[in-house]
């Protein structure tokens, strides 16, 4: 390793001094009670300066492509989703300053924490290793479910943290296990390595064991993401973690998954007749979870839960997009860029939402739908910026979310992959119900007797905002996220052969 | 100038909208009765100034030269060759308008009739309006679509809060949204699908390119993809349950914008993409599309005929109307390759265009007289109707006027649209014409008989509806009152087109006469 790889580095290094730099002032400077409680109101803002920091720290590994200690890659794909996770992270850091406030004295390591699992997420995406994927997603992991089960005494985070662990040790097992035979089948356990083991061989040798590494690697993958049949986690874990948790899980954490999946399949295992496998494995899969995740978001009652059946159902769009993956020159419908800018665009569209949730759950402590009745009446805008948030997840123009689905549903259209489009609009509707029958809530139900007007903290409403205004932006000037997410996509696709 | 006049015709309404959204009151220091006010007030006098831009885009329109006038093309997702692309032609003007002073009219309504949630109400007014007006000017696919989402959304919050509470509004919203989103998904796919057959996503392009004309399963797919979409929005049989649950629960302006212009935007939608875009799997399904237009013809005037809810009857007459229009362009449809039918198809086009904007005209005209009567007596009833005639003459006036239009009296509107819709067809699919002629004498038969002698003759019973509401100070009274002035300023405009175009609609029909002569004999000539 050189130093000059240090310059590739710098935004986990920045992460890592910063969350170190949390711990320390949090048991140094705020230790004693009685200063305690208003100089850790200072400790988000710390967090945030991190966040702002490493997303700098991005700048010289921009439109360049290296190899960095050999486990790692700095290439214009990783800078993408390091990019993303640290917008995911600052935004989950102004949502948990209010929503922590009450509800737990410790609230240092938490932002400490949100640092480290941003900086998991730089390591998980730029890994070129198996070994390196496989310790930076445990990382990530591991600092999730402490998150998850922050709230200690609160019975329902605690058991969203049991149950996330426990669907997690044996994902990342059964990965674990996937792992292996791909290393068992080539000899080695870097990507690329292993692409060209495959390409070597003759065909029957051992090229037969891809298949089965895959599906067990899915396990890993697909738990991280959210895709049927590893999502059983996903509701109780949603429901039961602090909300900015939750806001994290559903898009940073599975962005992480759809990323490291992504570069596993396309970097190692994307010749034509193993890519051909794996592509129905995946639109099997796209198709269970999306219905899946629809049918069962339609009766729910509780707003975590509800948001988190439309995150699996998501998750199934988006897969359309890897399983329509389509390399070649100039085309700007590859699958891939289309995934990216569905994540983008769910990110903030997601965050927004949780946004939302967690101001009115810190205001008033309700999270049943039905506790939405007249919130236009009690905080108009609260109202009118989750309609946008709901309208762009159900992929309503003009909105980020409509965006995304239009390059997914188009790389799968552009394959003639005329079912599973066929399905996943039918999907749409079904999801727009749901979304809407939020909608009817909020502006069509009148308010509870003597519900107050519900108070909006300073964090929530920038957060808020900035996602409004982004999602929005990203439906009128698709423009510049498209030929981001399009270029990034590019350094994964030459890969693929 | 000319260049951007479209686009402020689409946005001024959204401007407007995002005005009605400020704080007013507190800056103007005015109590919540004065801010009010200032909002109907100012929607109004900010939804004067499309319909002021349509009249100049009407008479700035080169009618010699045809073709898409007033364009503006410029790239709007360079990616993926998505433009922002407008113009308007001869068909799409007249509904500019259309939507534009039925925009003013209802606003103007509205003002007077909306007690609840003022602010909200005339935002999404005007944000249907942009969402409307959008979907008329645009020349790009993509876009197009965007605006026919965009105005979705207002309508569904219009019927779902302002809906009587008895009608079920809720139900009625969403399954409005549902039913079109559900046609509109699939319609995105076959835009994405045009776009990688042809490179492009322009409705003008596309129609000279003919994309899929090789493949008879792809052209097939996709001609019904968008067909489905737009004939939900139509609506035809059999994709119309959403329209009476949705007209019924609307408030008043927004049954008469769902009838008066949503519904030709499903119209508009065939004329513009489905008929140029694909001629040939067009044709090969001609016949279904006028079998679809002549069973919704029959089967909404018969179901109107079975009504007793004076506006769920009206709201089923908007089927068997807009099945003319299905009509006439599935018969056009089904003259293409065939010389001898070049003007016959050309009229039948004629009809059905002028039968789009007379059945805007006519219907936003009966939308608004059952909300007279109803803002009266809080009753939709036809059972408790009977003998107004004697209370109400001014109403009984133009009610007649409004309801021969519908029913195609010679000298009125509704006459015209008729006659080439039937003069087209008879020619071209001459059985169908026959049996779709049924519908006007059904149509005869629920106006005469449902509407006007329950409602209107008879003896009046003052038993029957005790009290009566004062409009205009709302005052409960014994008897009812006739129209109050600003009833009469809404329904005059609507009855004086009537009557006008009855007996002179030729520069309605040569605008439209452009269009159609031009595309069919371009269809002959290949």
């Amino acid at each position: 390793m050189k130093l000059a790889d240090l310059t590739y580095l710098l935004p986990e290094l920045i992460l890592l001094l910063t969350a170190a730099l949390i711990f320390l002032l949090d048991l140094i400077w705020f230790k004693r009670p009685a200063v305690s409680e208003r100089r850790t109101e200072w400790l988000p803002y710390v967090a945030l300066a991190g966040l702002g920091g490493a997303a700098l720290g991005l700048l010289p590994s921009l439109g360049k492509t290296a190899s960095v200690a050999t486990v790692l890659t700095a290439d214009p794909y990783g800078v993408f989703f390091k990019a993303l996770a640290i917008m995911g992270v600052a935004l989950v850091v102004l949502l948990a300053a209010p929503y922590l406030r009450g509800r737990t004295p410790y609230r240092g390591e938490f932002y400490a924490l949100l640092l480290i699992v941003a900086l998991a997420i730089c390591l998980a995406v730029g890994a070129t290793n198996l070994v390196m994927i496989y310790l930076a997603m445990e990382f990530l992991s591991i600092t999730s479910y402490v998150l998850t089960g922050y709230l200690r005494n609160d019975r329902k985070s605690g058991e969203a943290a049991l149950k996330y662990f426990l669907y997690g040790a044996t994902a990342s097992a059964v990965m674990l296990y996937g792992m292996s035979l791909l290393y068992g089948a080539t000899g080695t356990v870097d990507l690329a390595g292993i692409a060209a083991a495959f390409q070597g061989k003759a065909q029957g040798t051992l090229a037969w064991l891809s298949m089965p590494a895959i599906i067990l690697l899915m396990a890993g993958f697909g738990f991280k993401a959210s895709l049927v049949p590893f999502h059983q986690w996903a509701p109780d874990t949603y429901e039961g973690a602090p909300t900015p948790v939750t806001a994290f899980l559903s898009t940073a954490s599975k962005a992480t998954g759809f990323a490291i999946l992504m570069r596993v399949l396309l970097t190692s295992l994307g010749q034509a007749d193993i890519a051909r496998q794996w592509i129905s494995l995946l639109v099997a899969i796209s198709v269970l979870t999306m219905t899946l995740g629809n049918l069962t978001a339609l009766r729910q009652t509780h707003i975590k839960r509800l948001l988190a059946y439309s995150s699996i159902a998501q998750a199934g769009y988006i897969l359309i997009g890897v399983a329509a993956v389509l390399a070649g020159p100039g085309r700007t419908f590859t699958g891939i860029n289309g995934v990216l800018i569905y994540l983008l665009a769910y990110l903030f569209t997601n965050v927004g939402a949780f946004t939302v949730v967690t101001a009115v759950e810190t205001a008033t402590g309700k999270v049943d739908i039905r506790d939405y009745a007249g919130l236009v009446q009690r905080s108009p805008w609260l109202a009118a910026l989750l309609l946008v948030f709901l309208l762009s997840l159900a992929g309503i123009p003009p909105t980020g979310g409509f965006i995304g689905k239009f390059f997914v549903f188009g790389a799968a259209v552009q394959n003639q992959m005329w079912v599973l489009v066929a399905i996943a609009a039918v999907n749409s509707v079904i999801a727009a119900f749901y979304y809407l029958n939020i909608v009817r809530y909020i502006f069509f139900t009148p308010a509870e007797e003597g519900a107050d007007r519900i108070p909006v903290a300073l964090p929530f409403r920038v957060a808020v905002g900035v996602t409004a205004a982004v999602t929005i932006l990203l439906g009128l000037a698709p423009s510049p996220l498209i030929a981001w997410a399009t270029q990034s996509a590019q350094a994964l696709l030459v890969a693929l052969r | 100038m000319t260049n951007s006049l479209l686009t402020i015709i689409t946005f001024v309404p959204l401007v407007g909208a995002l005005l009605t959204l400020l704080p007013w009151g507190k800056w103007l220091k005015l109590d919540k009765a004065g801010e009010e006010r200032l909002i109907k007030n100012g929607a109004i006098a900010i939804s004067l100034l499309p319909l002021g831009l349509a009249l100049m885009l009407w008479s700035g329109y080169d009618q010699a030269l045809g073709g898409f006038q007033f364009e503006i093309n410029v790239p709007w997702v360079k990616a993926i060759n998505v433009n922002y692309h407008m113009g308007v032609d001869g068909l799409s003007l007249p509904l500019i308008f259309l939507t534009t002073f039925l925009t003013v009219l209802g606003l103007w309504y509205s003002a007077r009739v909306i007690k609840t949630r003022v602010r909200e109400f005339f935002f999404l007014f005007l944000l249907l309006e942009m969402g409307m007006t959008g979907v008329f000017v645009s020349l790009d696919l993509v876009l197009f679509y965007v605006f026919w989402e965009v105005g979705l959304v207002p309508m569904y919050f219009l019927i779902g809060i302002w809906g009587q509470a008895k009608d079920r509004p809720q139900y009625s919203a969403i399954k409005f949204f549902l039913y079109t989103l559900a046609g509109s998904v699939f319609m995105l796919l076959a835009i994405v699908a045009i776009y990688f057959t042809t490179g492009t996503f322009d409705i003008v392009e596309a129609a000279k390119l003919k994309p899929f004309a090789d493949s008879i399963l792809l052209s097939g797919l996709a001609f019904w993809a968008f067909f489905i979409a737009f004939a939900i929005k139509v609506p035809s049989w059999p994709f119309h349950t959403w329209l009476p649950d949705a007209h019924t629960a609307a408030p008043t302006a927004g049954s008469v914008l769902l009838a008066g212009v949503l519904l030709k935007l499903g119209a508009y939608g065939i004329l513009r993409i489905v008929l140029p875009i694909f001629p040939e799997a067009f044709k090969r399904y001609a016949l279904i599309v006028v079998a679809l237009g002549v069973i919704s013809i029959v089967y909404g005037a018969l179901v109107s005929l079975a009504q007793w809810d004076l506006k769920r009857l009206i709201a089923y007459s908007s089927v068997s109307h807009m099945g003319y229009v299905l009509l006439g362009v599935g018969a056009a449809a089904y003259a293409i390759g065939t010389p001898k039918w070049v003007d016959a198809s050309a009229m039948a086009l004629n009809g059905a265009a002028m039968q789009m904007f007379t059945h805007g005209i006519s219907t936003g005209a009966l939308f608004f007289l059952v909300g007279v009567i109803y803002e009266r007596a809080h009753l939709r009833d036809l059972k408790m109707f009977g003998g107004f005639s004697s209370k109400l003459p001014y109403y009984y006036g133009l009610f007649a006027v409004t309801a021969f239009t519908s029913l195609g009296l010679p000298g009125l509107a509704g006459f015209w649209s008729e006659l080439f819709v039937f003069r087209g067809a008879f020619d071209i699919v001459p059985i169908w014409a026959v049996i779709g002629v049924l519908g006007i004498v059904l149509t005869a038969a629920y106006i005469l008989w449902k509407i006007i002698q329950y409602t209107f003759l008879g003896q009046y019973d003052a038993h029957k509806i005790a009290h009566w509401t004062d409009v205009e100070t709302g005052a409960e009274l014994h008897e009812p009152k006739d129209l109050a002035f600003f009833e009469k300023v809404t329904l005059w405009p609507l009855v004086a087109f009537m009557i006008f175009l009855g007996i002179y609609p030729a520069p309605l029909l040569n605008l439209f006469n452009t269009v159609f002569v031009r595309l069919m004999s371009g269809f002959a000539g290949k």
